[in-house]
């Protein structure tokens, strides 16, 4: 045996490695390839060998070839055998080579679930680390259902290095299988806050990738971010979450002004320029979301324009580069703010740098002025010509016309420069944007009809020039511009000057080699040319100018009919037998003339793009009626199921059917409508009368004439619209002149000065009045066109199918798949748990407690219903006291189990969101909620200090100050006044909802709920420690931080907040924390240090501020409240001396705090009641006088209860420890007598849960 | 989401290929030439933005990349990634590589591909970037390295032995040497923003 292995590896020391393999490639680089099939073949036979080392080594090269665009994907097998290798070594080489070449659809991909699913249990981190590193790269839906389970409960492993991973690859399941989101999503939110910052930064990179795509959905989630972008010192994370915050705001404007300060403060603080780059994208994301009716963020537009233009100005392109991104998308709302840097950017259109030149045009494109464009767009025209690259060229050219169409030629005030422009464009050699200079061409010579005689003059130059643009068969795009200037010249013969010749030009044999459809337009074309001659000859007595034309018509025609292209055939044979009969009527001296041009008259008019969609469907119409029944489907099945051939026809028949009826016949309405609207050959039904062109006023301006009309395109020297530029210039001073002369300014002599300033001077757009007064045709739409215009999705967009509600409570069919045993929830309705804990005896028991429980069930059916609503209003009320203080755990830990109980509490969630939008300032909430609790402990206690008064001023708050003086200090009293001060916050903010809601019934549950005077006994409980100089707050709660995997018998934590003021007015620093460990709960203290030392607070506080701190504490017995003694030492500083001081204070766990609101179902619960294992005790209560909805409310704020089940006057609850102990209550209430008979595992703990209860209730 | 690492030299020669989608080896291979086209033919004092290609791409797109030496390192971003922050992620990635090989060279890259892969493997995970210290990545690889030491034990030793005749094997070597322009040192980095 070990001889064997000896040998083996003796064996694997001559075989080639990697590095030979690469060393091999370099050393034949002549028969490469030859060399690398030895190569393959060699390592095909190393994959037949039994020897892992070997298999390993021949899969590592595999992975080095496929880089080299090898495909190695028949190696698959093997490289699953290596991935299930125990050693890490060849488990790595395996995975790696999987990651490279495996996906979706590699077969085997299905063999390895089992193998992944041990490496991601594997005790070794590494392997699980390899692991999902190969996962993310080759998850399938398959693989992604299989395993989502174990990945979820990876993201609570107590190793970050696993934890950042699971959490990360997350997103790749949710993509693949998207069913995983709600039930991970709880979890995944809790992982925002996890201690590892590598982990954290995972979360809220998933996070975000989900929100980029579907935004809507992770609103609720923005009081978190916030609170992470106010406290993260981690640029990738706080990057992430303003890139975030950018993709938010548009759908919450409130949002986005609670962003402004922060932002601005960052952009102000950081010297980061990453972030502050996405500090401006966001502020800019922001400005744009409040661009309406926000009129005093003018400071912020300056401030992002003022950095944007410190980053363009910057000698670094990369900053250069993001400065233009930004810039333009500010440009789209505060256009005015960015022209004002115009000069910068047209600077940066003569940067070396393509990616810089192309952001600058973007941005020209909302610089231009009717003052500039000509400007501008004379120095793109220097650039088309100089550019080399025809990618960047194309770029400009569509800028060009980009810039110069926009918003209706609104920029244009001559458009025989535009034309001009557009026929010097012609000459660019191999663009791919032909058509789109020919759309343009068409689209102003139909809609500026005064431009018609220009346009027509230079399309018959054009084509009498076509050989220029077709003569090199590369730059055939081009040529779609002859498509353009034969259908104008035909179109508006009547302006052509010289129509004999232009008909020649498109009768050349040439023409037959263009494409089809343009030779198309040129034979219908020619017939329109040839009815403008005929009539222009018709008055005359020398008839052979028409009969040369009949003839030429006739002589050339028969080279279209011979085309290979149908239109072109069809059309040129019609015409060819008109003109011949035309041919016959000459001969015969009859006048056709009026005939022929009959044929042509009317008018096109143009036709928006979209007017057929937008057609409104008239009422009554349905469209996906059918219109005749379609044969039964039923009937044929069942008729003749056997038949084979009465069985399929229907089946071939309605597809056709449907096809013919439906969608064909609408494409093809869709396909004429289009192809009428684009088709200038098609006549009106109605053809409109011609209107008489109004001779534009401006022309006179413009002579017109001096235009040489038979200019070659390639004019020497100047191009031909730089004319214009000058004849513009010329006419606008002139104007100008006029102007001043009849308004009789005395300043004549600035008249001089104003032709050089010409772009920068005064003039304003006003001013600038057309050269043609254009009479610009708008597109026909339909009469009662829709306006909406349909953006339709990518359908196959993979982030489409996780747009899900992550609100909505989870059901339990959309649990993960879970393998048998496998505790995968550390919150979990006792159903599980107790399938969990014994799993086959229970199911029979489980099923006939059901069953006892239908009838019940349908009995109580309605007023279930009844108190589930009520109870969400208590929920939700509890979570806007719980998330009064979000910063501690308990409000995160509750995430989860809401998200999972039945009753919906998206409302809840809705309501929070809007109450921490609607808070003005912009300190968070939470902030804000707790230093309104400290103010208000702290009045009593020390008169003398110089304390600060609560930070909001509130009506209440004298009231409260009042109340505060009369009441001794007793500890809970205090807490009850906090909570009301508390209470009376949320209350206005409920108020504020009712405004918004409309359902009559919850509202008024609700209002009375809030109302009701008495106060709501605190979550949290707040010890008060007070000094003359300090005061202390603390809150204390149970939080499960326990193993999530399950292991809840130990483990158990306790975070307590402390919140900590400074009344006095000196600086307090070197603060320690420290207790009194007991036997049973101790606090966690940093490795290494001794079990009586203090911890360091984390901050200092500066006078009147106050900061909270939590401290983790272990607890081995929760059945018993506990008293911990504690001290806090800390350093009073003043100007000139500082003192310590020190300062006791007691912790008191109660047995309450170590409840955790748990949902139950009353099946579950029914089952919990009869397994039998647990111990009763009751108690009662006398002199209750609140409503019994109150009283559960106050059980399930107080105490972490859920309310399962509620009859009349009589309720069943349920709660669980954090050590998994269930707690099951029966309360019942007669006049004002409470009784509550209650059950749990541990006797212990529910004697005094119930004694705290009682409590609670003997307080109010 | 970062759709592709690529890394080749100043002839286009592929380095590293890490696709976070799939495509056939063929359109891989294409993909590298069009990118390195693209990127080839910039100077060296534009900026490291570049809209992406005709195969990569589209308009969310964009070429991210940095020059050193011999190398091209690029990533291929979508939108939802700040592109200052890849240029320096780019960076932590050589500074890294230059740990880890101690001064590293192109060399290093061609004939340990599988260690850059595992690198790389923990700075960005299926597409999506998993830690950008430093310090913690170093950690991790050590780690794994020494594991795969630890299992290769006594048996590993001889195989090393043989390789490290082999890089001494004499008729070799100076066709090794000849290669010379590989074996340009990445230069001291420019410092981290």
């Amino acid at each position: 045996m070990a001889l064997k292995i000896v040998k083996g590896s003796i064996d694997r020391m001559f075989d080639k490695n990697l590095q030979d393999l690469v060393r091999g490639i370099r050393n034949h680089k002549d028969d490469e390839a030859k060399y690398i099939s030895t190569c393959i073949d060699e390592i095909k036979q190393e994959l037949k060998q039994d020897n892992i080392a070997v298999k390993a080594n021949a899969v590592c090269k595999l992975t080095y070839l496929q880089m080299l665009g090898y495909d190695v994907s028949w190696a698959a097998f093997n490289i699953v055998e290596v991935m299930s290798s125990s050693k890490f070594t060849y488990k790595r080489i395996g995975y790696l080579a999987a990651s490279q070449c495996f996906h979706e659809s590699t077969d085997v991909i299905m063999l390895t679930t089992n193998q992944i699913r041990k490496d991601l249990s594997s005790p070794n981190q590494y392997d699980t680390g390899v692991a999902l590193t190969g996962l993310s790269c080759f998850v399938t839906p398959d693989l992604a259902r299989d395993l989502a389970n174990d990945i979820m409960t990876l993201m609570s492993h107590t190793k970050p290095y696993i934890r950042k991973k699971a959490v990360l690859i997350m997103y790749k399941v949710f993509l693949k299988y998207p069913e995983s989101l709600r039930p991970a999503f709880p979890r995944l939110k809790e992982k925002l806050e996890d201690p590892d910052p590598g982990v954290q930064s995972a979360a809220v990179n998933v996070i975000c990738e989900l929100a980029r795509r579907n935004p809507k959905n992770y609103l609720s989630l923005a009081p978190l971010f916030f609170k992470l972008m106010t406290s993260s010192t981690n640029n990738w994370v706080l990057i992430k979450i303003i890139k975030l915050f950018g993709a938010l705001t548009p759908l919450e404007p409130r949002l986005g002004k609670k962003l402004i300060e922060p932002l601005t403060n960052l952009i102000h603080s950081t010297s980061a320029m990453s972030l502050l780059y996405e500090c401006v994208n966001t502020v800019i994301a922001v400005l744009i979301s409040l661009s309406s009716g926000m009129p005093n963020h003018s400071a912020s537009i300056q401030l992002c324009v003022q950095k944007l233009r410190i980053l363009i100005e910057d000698s670094d392109q990369n900053l250069k580069y993001l400065g233009l991104l930004a810039m333009s998308k500010i440009l789209k709302t505060h256009p005015k703010s960015v022209q004002s840097h115009k000069d910068l950017i047209l600077q940066c259109l003569d940067d070396k740098d393509e990616s810089i030149r192309l952001r600058a045009l973007d941005l020209l494109y909302g610089m231009v002025s009717k003052k500039n464009l000509m400007e501008i767009v004379k120095k793109l025209m220097l650039h088309v010509d100089k550019a080399e690259g025809t990618t960047y060229r194309d770029e400009l050219l569509t800028k060009i016309i980009d810039i110069c169409s926009q918003s209706n030629y609104q920029y244009i005030t001559n458009f025989e420069w535009y034309i001009s422009i557009l026929v010097e464009l012609t000459r660019l050699e191999g663009t791919r944007h032909g058509h789109l200079i020919a759309s343009q061409m068409l689209d102003v010579a139909i809609r500026v009809k005064a431009i018609r005689a220009f346009a027509v003059a230079q399309m018959a130059t054009l084509l009498d020039n076509a050989h220029l643009l077709t003569g090199n068969t590369q730059r055939n795009g081009i040529c779609e511009v002859l498509y353009a200037a034969a259908w104008i010249c035909g179109e508006f013969s009547e302006h052509l000057e010289n129509p004999v010749q232009t008909l020649e030009a498109m009768l050349r044999p040439k023409v037959a080699t263009l494409p089809g459809h343009i030779q198309a337009v040129y034979v219908q074309n020619t017939a329109k040319l040839f009815a403008t001659i005929l009539k222009s000859q018709e008055g005359n007595s020398d008839s052979t100018t028409s009969e040369e034309t009949t003839q030429l018509l006739i002589d050339r025609l028969p080279v279209f009919v011979q085309s290979a292209n149908l239109e072109v055939q069809e059309r040129a044979s019609c015409i060819l037998q008109l003109v011949k009969y035309i041919q016959k009527l000459q001969q015969k001296d009859v006048e056709v003339a009026e005939e022929v041009s009959a044929l042509f008259a009317g008018e096109l008019n143009p036709v928006a793009p979209k007017a057929q969609k937008k057609v409104p469907v008239p009422e009554g119409l349905d469209l996906d009626a059918w219109i005749n029944e379609p044969p039964s489907e039923s009937e044929s099945e069942d008729e003749q199921p056997k038949a084979i051939f009465t069985k399929e026809e229907p089946k071939h028949a309605r597809p056709r059917h449907t096809e013919v009826d439906e969608k064909e016949l609408a494409k093809r309405r869709e396909a004429r409508k289009q192809e009428q609207a684009n088709n200038p050959f098609y006549i009106k039904a109605s053809p409109s009368s011609q209107k008489v062109y109004q001779d534009a006023s401006g022309v006179e301006h413009i002579p017109v004439v001096q235009i040489d009309l038979s200019v070659p395109l390639k004019v020497p020297g100047l191009p031909m619209s730089d004319q214009y530029v000058k004849l513009e210039e010329e006419r606008r001073q002139k104007e100008r002149a006029e102007k001043k002369k009849k308004e009789k300014k005395k300043r004549k002599e600035k008249r001089s000065g104003r032709g050089k300033k010409h772009d920068s001077g005064p003039e304003s757009e006003e001013d600038i009045t057309p050269a043609h007064m254009v009479d610009i045709v708008t597109e026909e739409m339909p009469e009662n066109a829709l306006p909406s215009d349909e953006d339709d999705k990518d359908p196959n967009d993979p982030h489409k199918a996780l747009d899900i509600d992550l609100d909505k409570p989870l059901a339990d069919s959309e649990k993960l798949p879970v393998r048998a045993h496998r505790a995968a929830e550390a919150l979990k309705s006792p159903v599980e748990d107790a399938e969990a804990d014994n799993a086959g005896p229970q199911e029979s028991r489980k099923k006939s407690g059901k069953e006892k429980k239908k009838d019940k069930d349908r009995d109580r059916k309605k007023s279930k219903e009844e108190k589930k609503k009520r109870k969400h209003k208590h929920e939700g009320k509890e979570e806007d006291l719980l998330g009064g203080d979000a910063n501690e755990p308990v409000a995160q830990s509750e995430e989860p189990s809401e998200a999972a109980e039945p009753p919906a509490s998206a409302t809840a969630e809705v309501s929070d969101l809007d109450f921490w939008l609607s808070n003005a300032p912009v300190s968070s909430r939470t902030q804000e909620a707790t230093t309104v609790a400290a103010a208000a402990a702290a009045a009593p206690t020390t008169p003398t200090a110089p304390s600060i008064t609560a930070p909001v001023s509130e009506p209440d708050e004298p009231q409260d100050a009042e109340m505060e003086e009369t009441k001794s200090s007793k500890h809970k009293k205090k807490k009850q006044k906090k909570e009301k001060e508390e209470k009376k916050k949320k209350k206005k903010h409920h108020h504020h909802h009712h405004r918004h809601s409309d359902g009559g019934v919850e509202e008024s549950v609700q209002n009375g709920t809030v109302e009701e005077d008495e106060p709501l006994p605190p979550m949290s409980n707040y010890c008060l420690l007070a000094e003359n100089a300090y005061i202390k707050m603390m809150g204390e709660d149970a939080d499960q931080v326990c193993d999530i995997q399950g292991n809840l018998q130990d483990g158990s934590q306790v975070v307590v907040s402390v919140i900590f003021e400074n009344k006095c007015s000196s600086f307090l620093k070197s603060m320690e924390f420290n207790v009194l460990d007991s036997l049973n709960s101790k606090l966690q203290r940093p490795e290494g240090s001794g079990p009586h030392d203090g911890l360091t607070v984390p901050f200092q506080l500066p006078p009147g501020v106050s900061n909270e701190a939590r401290f983790v504490f272990t607890v081995q017995s929760i059945v018993m409240p506990q008293k911990l003694k504690g001290t806090l030492t800390f350093i009073v500083k003043n100007e000139d001396s500082s003192t310590h001081e020190k300062l006791d204070f007691k912790l008191h766990f109660t047995c309450t705090s170590y409840l955790i609101t748990t949902p139950c179902y009353s099946d579950a619960f029914a089952k919990l009641l009869e397994s039998g294992d647990l111990k009763s005790s009751s108690i009662r209560l006398e002199g209750i006088n609140m409503p019994f909805h109150h009283l559960l409310a106050r059980i399930c704020f107080h105490h972490h209860f859920s309310v399962v089940e509620r009859i009349d006057s009589c309720a069943s609850m349920y709660s669980r420890s954090i050590q998994g102990h269930h707690v099951c209550l029966l309360v019942k209430t007669s006049g004002q007598t409470v009784s509550i008979d209650a059950k749990c595992d541990e006797p212990t703990l529910l004697g005094n849960v119930l004694d705290e209860i009682k409590q609670t209730f003997s307080l109010c | 989401m970062i759709k592709a690492i690529l890394i080749f030299n100043n002839h286009g020669k592929p380095r590293l290929s890490k696709f976070y989608e799939h495509y056939n080896e063929d359109t891989e291979q294409q993909i590298i030439r069009e990118t390195f086209h693209l990127v080839s033919k910039r100077d060296e004092n534009v900026c490291n933005f570049l809209e992406g290609g005709m195969l990569i791409g589209g308009s969310d797109y964009k070429l991210i990349y940095r020059h050193y030496a011999t190398l091209y390192f690029v990533f291929c971003v979508d939108s939802s990634e700040s592109e200052l922050g890849i240029l320096d992620l780019i960076q932590v990635f050589v500074e890294t590589l230059d740990k880890c090989f101690e001064n590293v060279c192109e060399l290093d890259l061609i004939f340990h591909v599988d260690k850059v892969h595992n690198i790389l493997a923990e700075m960005v995970m299926g597409g999506m970037v998993l830690e950008t210290n430093m310090n913690e990545i170093i950690t991790q690889v050590d780690a794994q390295n020494k594991m795969e030491k630890a299992e290769a034990g006594i048996a590993g030793a001889p195989a090393r032995a043989v390789s490290a005749v082999k890089n001494m094997n004499l008729p070799e070597m100076p066709r090794n040497i000849n290669i010379g322009d590989i074996s340009i040192k990445v230069p001291n980095l420019p410092s981290f923003k």
